[in-house]
C-alpha cells in the first residue's frame, strides 16, 4: 500500500516561503508528476515527502501515518536521484544491496532480491562493475533498481532523466513507466519538462511559486486548465494569449488558443490577417510564428509541410470551440 | 603545435633551468659519494685519504646504526597513526557547521605555520618542561607526579611534537576531501537506512581513501629526515634513544668530526629513503591509480 496526503504542507527556510500549504491525496499505486518551473518548490516538496528536509507545517500521512516525524529510512519510500547519488566504490551489486544491508536481511536473501532486480533491470551482466565504468542510462538502471529492491511504499524520482540525452530520455521514459504500472507501486516523479509529465502521468500536479495550481490527468489539464499559468504551462508550443477587444468580444479578459487549434485557411472568408514571421520546419510538422498586428504575435502548428517562409501573408482561423476564456483574476471561464 | 622548430625552442627555453637544477643536485651528490670513500677529519684537515668502503662498514656495523634505524621508523610510524587517526575525526568536526568556523580552522591549521625549532623550544620549556612545564603543573594539580618527558619517555615526546606539526596538514587535506564528498550520496544513504555510524564506515572512509594515500606519502617524506626536533630538545639523547638517521649522520659529521662516515651514513639514507618508498608506493600506491 502506498497512499500518501499531504494536509496544509508549508516550508520555509529563514523568512523565505518556498511551500506555501500544500493539500493533496496521491492514491495507491498512482503514478504523480510533480511539475512546474525552476524555484516552484517542486523538489522541496518531494524531499519533504522522503523527510530529507523537516516540515514548517502541516502533516504527510503514509497509508493515514503521519509520518513527519519519522526518519527518511523509516518512511518506506525510496528515492532516485538527479545525479543518481551512485556510491562510486561499491561495485552495481553492492549499490543495489545496500539498503538491504542495512536492513540486515540474510545474505541469500538480499543476493536472490539483487538478481532480480537486475534481470528485471537488464544490468546482470554488469553487476560487478563499478558506476564509473557504466554508461548514463546503465548508471540511472542502477539507481532505479536500488529503489525498487527494497519494495517501498512508494518510488520518489527527482528530475531522473533530465542528464540523459533526448533519445536515451525518451527510451528511459518508457521503461520508467513501464516498471511503475508492472509493479503497481506508487510513484512521485518531479520533472520541469511538461512532456514528460503529460506523457508519463496518471495525475498532474502543476506548481507554481509554492502552490498547486490545478491536479489533475494530463488530458484534463490539456483540455480545462484552471487558469492562465496552467493553460500557458502545458502544451508545447505553449498556448497563445490574445487580451484586448478580440477577448472582450467574447466576455473574457484573455482567450487563449493553442497554436494547433488554428488553421491556416486560404478561403478569403473570416480570420485574423497576418504576416509568417519565421517559419520552423519540422518534417512532421511546421511551426508559423505570426505577426497578427494588434493581436501580438501568434504560434501556428501545421500538421505536415507547409510551402510557407517569412513575409507571407496568411489568414488565421480558430476553432471556435476551442477558445478558452479568463476572467480578471487570470481564472477560467467555462461555459 | 608538436612541430619540430616549437620543439627545439621548448628545450631551449627549458635548458637553463634543467641544466641548473641538475648541477644543484648533481654537484652535493657527486661530492658525498666522493668524500664517502675518504678518510677525512676535519680535527685533522689536509690529511685526506681514499679508504674504499671502509666507512660505509664503520657505518653500518655501528650499533648506533641500527638503533636509529629502529627510531627513525617508529618516529614515521606512530606520527603517521597519529596524525591520520586523529585528522579523520577532527576533520569531520571541522566540517560540521558551527559559529566561528572559519577562526576554528585558522587556529588548526596554526601549527603547520610555527616553525619546527620554535615549536620544539615551546613543548620543550613550556608544555614538557619537568619543573615549570604546564604538563607538570596539571600532573601536580591533580595530585600525580609529573612526568620528566625527555628523560623518561624521550622518543614519545618527540613522536608528540612532530605528531603536533602534522596533524593540520592531515586535517586540511582530509577536510577538503570530505568537503567533495556528493550530499545526495550520504542522502541516499540515509533513505537507504544507513545509521551515521554505517554511512561513516561506508562511504566516508572510502571516500578518503585517497586522500589518506597521499597524506601518508607526503608525510613520509618529511618524518624521515626529522631533525631540529631532535637537535633542540634531546640532542638525540639520552644515550642513542631518539638519535634517528638523519640525527646520526650530524653527529658524525660535525661531534666526531668525521665526514667521510657522515657521507656514507648519508648515502644510507637515501638509499634507506628508496626503500621505503618503494615498498610505500606498492602498499599505498595503488589507491591513486584510475
Amino acid at each position: 500500500m502506498g497512499r500518501i496526503t499531504l494536509e496544509g504542507v508549508q516550508k520555509s527556510f529563514g523568512p523565505v516561503h518556498i511551500i506555501k500549504g500544500v493539500d493533496l491525496d496521491i492514491p495507491d499505486g498512482a503514478f504523480v508528476v510533480f511539475v512546474g518551473p525552476s524555484g516552484c518548490g517542486k523538489t522541496t516538496l518531494l524531499r519533504l515527502i522522503a523527510g530529507l528536509e523537516d516540515v514548517s507545517g502541516g502533516r504527510i500521512l503514509i497509508d493515514g501515518n503521519n509520518v513527519v516525524d519519522v526518519p527518511p529510512a523509516k518512511r518506506g519510500l525510496s528515492m532516485v536521484f538527479q545525479s543518481y547519488a551512485l556510491y562510486p566504490h561499491m561495485s552495481v551489486r553492492g549499490n543495489i544491496a545496500f539498503g538491504l544491508k542495512m536492513a540486515g536481511l540474510p545474505k541469500a536473501e538480499i543476493n536472490q532480491k539483487v538478481e532480480a532486480a537486475a534481470a528485471t533491470l537488464n544490468l546482470t551482466p554488469y553487476l560487478d562493475r563499478k558506476p564509473r565504468e557504466l554508461s548514463g542510462g546503465q548508471r540511472q538502471r542502477v539507481a532505479i533498481g536500488r529503489a525498487i529492491v527494497r519494495e517501498p511504499k512508494a518510488f520518489l524520482f527527482d528530475e531522473p532523466l533530465s542528464n540523459l540525452d533526448a533519445a536515451l530520455r525518451v527510451q528511459m521514459r518508457l521503461e520508467v513507466t513501464r516498471l511503475q504500472k508492472q509493479l503497481g507501486t506508487t510513484a512521485i516523479y518531479v520533472t520541469h519538462d511538461q512532456v514528460e509529465a503529460m506523457t508519463m502521468a496518471d495525475k498532474i500536479v502543476v506548481l507554481n511559486a509554492g502552490r498547486i495550481e490545478q491536479y489533475g490527468s494530463p488530458i484534463e489539464l490539456y483540455q480545462r486548465p484552471a487558469n492562465l499559468f496552467v493553460a500557458g504551462f502545458i502544451g508545447s508550443p505553449k498556448m497563445n494569449f490574445i487580451v484586448g477587444e478580440e477577448a472582450s468580444r467574447r466576455g473574457a479578459t484573455t482567450i487563449g488558443v493553442r497554436p494547433e487549434h488554428i488553421a491556416i485557411v486560404e478561403d478569403g472568408g473570416e480570420g485574423w490577417r497576418g504576416k509568417v514571421l519565421i517559419a520552423e520546419h519540422l518534417g512532421s510538422d511546421t511551426f508559423l510564428y505570426v505577426d497578427a498586428g494588434a493581436l501580438g504575435t501568434l504560434t501556428v502548428r501545421c500538421v505536415g509541410e507547409k510551402r510557407l517562409s517569412a513575409g507571407d501573408a496568411v489568414t488565421l482561423r480558430p476553432e471556435p470551440n476551442r477558445i478558452y476564456r479568463f476572467d480578471d483574476s487570470g481564472h477560467s471561464i467555462f461555459a | 603545435m608538436a612541430t619540430r622548430q616549437t620543439q627545439l625552442l621548448a628545450r631551449a627555453l627549458m635548458s637553463p633551468a634543467v641544466i641548473l637544477l641538475f648541477i644543484w643536485m648533481i654537484v652535493p651528490l657527486a661530492l658525498t659519494i666522493y668524500f664517502s670513500t675518504l678518510h677525512y677529519s676535519l680535527l685533522d684537515p689536509g690529511s685526506e685519504s681514499f679508504v674504499g668502503l671502509e666507512n660505509f662498514e664503520y657505518f653500518l656495523t655501528d650499533p648506533a646504526f641500527l638503533a636509529s634505524l629502529q627510531n627513525t621508523l617508529v618516529l614515521v610510524g606512530s606520527v603517521l597513526l597519529l596524525t591520520i587517526g586523529l585528522g579523520i575525526p577532527l576533520a569531520i568536526l571541522l566540517d560540521q557547521p558551527v559559529i566561528g568556523r572559519n577562526f576554528i580552522r585558522l587556529m588548526v591549521i596554526a601549527p603547520f605555520f610555527v616553525m619546527p625549532t620554535v615549536s620544539a623550544l615551546v613543548w620543550k620549556n613550556l608544555l614538557m618542561h619537568p619543573v615549570s612545564g604546564l604538563f607538570a603543573w596539571i600532573a601536580t594539580s591533580l595530585g600525580l607526579t609529573p612526568i620528566d618527558w625527555f628523560t623518561d619517555a624521550p622518543l614519545l615526546a618527540v613522536i608528540f611534537i612532530v605528531a603536533w606539526q602534522w596533524l593540520p596538514f592531515a586535517t586540511l587535506i582530509l577536510l577538503t576531501a570530505l568537503q567533495s564528498l556528493d550530499e545526495e550520496q550520504k542522502e541516499a544513504a540515509e533513505m537507504d537506512g544507513a545509521s551515521a555510524l554505517s554511512r561513516f564506515i561506508y562511504l566516508t572512509v572510502p571516500h578518503l581513501a585517497r586522500p589518506i594515500t597521499v597524506v601518508i606519502l607526503i608525510e613520509t617524506i618529511f618524518l624521515l629526515t626529522v631533525f631540529a626536533e631532535i637537535f633542540v630538545t634531546t640532542g638525540g639523547g639520552p644515550g642513542l634513544q631518539t638519535t634517528n638517521i638523519a640525527f646520526l649522520v650530524y653527529s658524525q659529521a660535525l661531534i666526531q668530526f668525521d665526514v667521510g662516515t657522515a657521507s656514507a651514513g648519508g648515502l644510507v639514507a637515501v638509499v634507506i629513503a628508496n626503500i621505503v618508498a618503494f615498498f610505500l608506493v606498492r602498499i599505498v600506491g595503488r589507491n591513486l591509480e584510475a
